[in-house]
């Protein structure tokens, strides 16, 4: 099962890139946890540049990452109570239009990490109903990973032994929305 | 004073007439009502048993809308999931007629949710129609809500509320050829 990852912060230290690396170690065996790390290279949605032509390398790039994938898998931290706009924006992207895009009928969850106490509550919400409006398969939980900065061990896994269940079992949840070949493969 | 009359139809199967028949739903929508029909569904009459069955198959990526976003989203896990869930389908258990009204309850299965339901309507007898066919017409109505079959989307409403009424009201205008 391949899944990719992206992670809605672009910092280098991002606590929610950190976070999808935690999820990796947590996968099935088989199972293998791409992190797409071009966020930052996505131009603004404008509706002029979406023209039906070819679009530039890094969108095309984004729409085949998400293509290949089985499941995608989205931290986001949550930016003045919601989705931070650049993550907000590639979705946008990758919606139009919305009878083509590859993230209609995709198992997608949503998890989230914040150095605040509510670990991005809002914004996984947004996040999920906007995902459930373009169309993917949305797995119905939220991984709230709040006081972000103290939240992980030095070898990357959650600190926390019922947070990191709740991680595999939403995991096991995503790979559930699969069909078995390509879970399987 | 009423007297029941339970009328005899010829023992046939009867099919679909698409092109003269409409399947569609009507429910509340902020201030209106939305209306939207299918364009491909089946329909099969069989009246040479005991009593009259009536079954049907609505595909629900056909339905007619004028927003090709808005088609998308329906097809969509949000609503329909026709991905999973291609056909909804419909089986007569009890048919009552009463003069030209008819009564119909079976089993109506939406996104893969099945529950019994009544519809209610008319009958109007079999007549010969210009092609030298015999036909007979069913229109039937009946109340369903939707998130008893997983429809749950909804969009909350600035002052409170939501958009999307549940009630939605199913119809059916049915022209059905002895076969």
């Amino acid at each position: 099962m391949k899944v990719l990852g992206i992670s809605g912060s672009l910092r280098r230290e991002s606590h929610n890139t950190q976070l999808l690396r935690a999820a990796a170690a947590l996968l099935p065996p088989g199972a293998e946890l791409e992190v797409w790390e071009d966020l930052k290279a996505v131009p603004p949605y404008d509706a002029d540049d979406d023209t039906g032509e070819p679009r530039p390398g890094i969108l095309r790039s984004l729409d085949a990452a998400v293509r290949e994938a089985d499941v995608v898998l989205l931290a986001t931290p949550e930016y003045n109570h919601s989705i931070p706009g650049q993550l907000k924006n590639a979705l946008d992207w990758l919606s139009r239009p919305l009878a083509a895009s590859p993230l209609r009928n995709k198992p997608v969850a949503v998890i989230g990490a914040s150095t605040g106490l509510f670990g991005a509550v809002w914004a996984q919400a947004e996040l999920r109903k906007s995902l459930a409006a373009i169309g993917a398969r949305v797995v119905d939980r939220e991984l709230p990973v709040g006081l972000a900065a103290e939240a992980f061990t030095d070898e990357g896994r959650l600190a926390d032994p019922e947070l990191e269940l709740a991680l595999a079992d939403l995991l096991a949840e995503l790979r559930g929305e699969v069909p078995q070949a390509a879970a399987a493969r | 004073m009423t007297t029941a009359v339970q009328q005899d139809l010829p023992a046939a199967t009867w099919a679909l007439d698409s092109m003269h028949s409409t399947v569609g739903f009507a429910l509340k929508y902020m201030v209106g009502t939305y209306r939207a029909s299918f364009e491909r569904f089946d329909v099969t009459l069989d009246t040479t048993g005991e009593q009259p069955r009536l079954s049907g198959s609505v595909a629900p990526d056909s339905i007619d809308v004028k927003d090709e976003h808005f088609h998308a989203h329906l097809q969509a896990p949000d609503f329909f999931d026709t991905e999973r869930h291609p056909a909804i389908t419909f089986e007569s258990t009890a048919w009552r007629l009463e003069g030209d009204e008819l009564a119909v309850e079976g089993n109506l299965t939406i996104k893969g949710d099945t529950r019994p339901v009544t519809a209610r309507g008319e009958l109007t007898p079999p007549h010969e129609d210009p092609f030298g066919g015999t036909r007979l017409g069913i229109t039937l109505e009946a109340v369903v809500d939707r998130t008893h079959f997983g429809i749950d989307w909804n969009n909350p409403l600035p002052k409170g509320g939501l958009a999307l009424a549940n009630d939605v009201k199913l119809h059916v205008d049915l022209q059905l050829v002895k076969s």
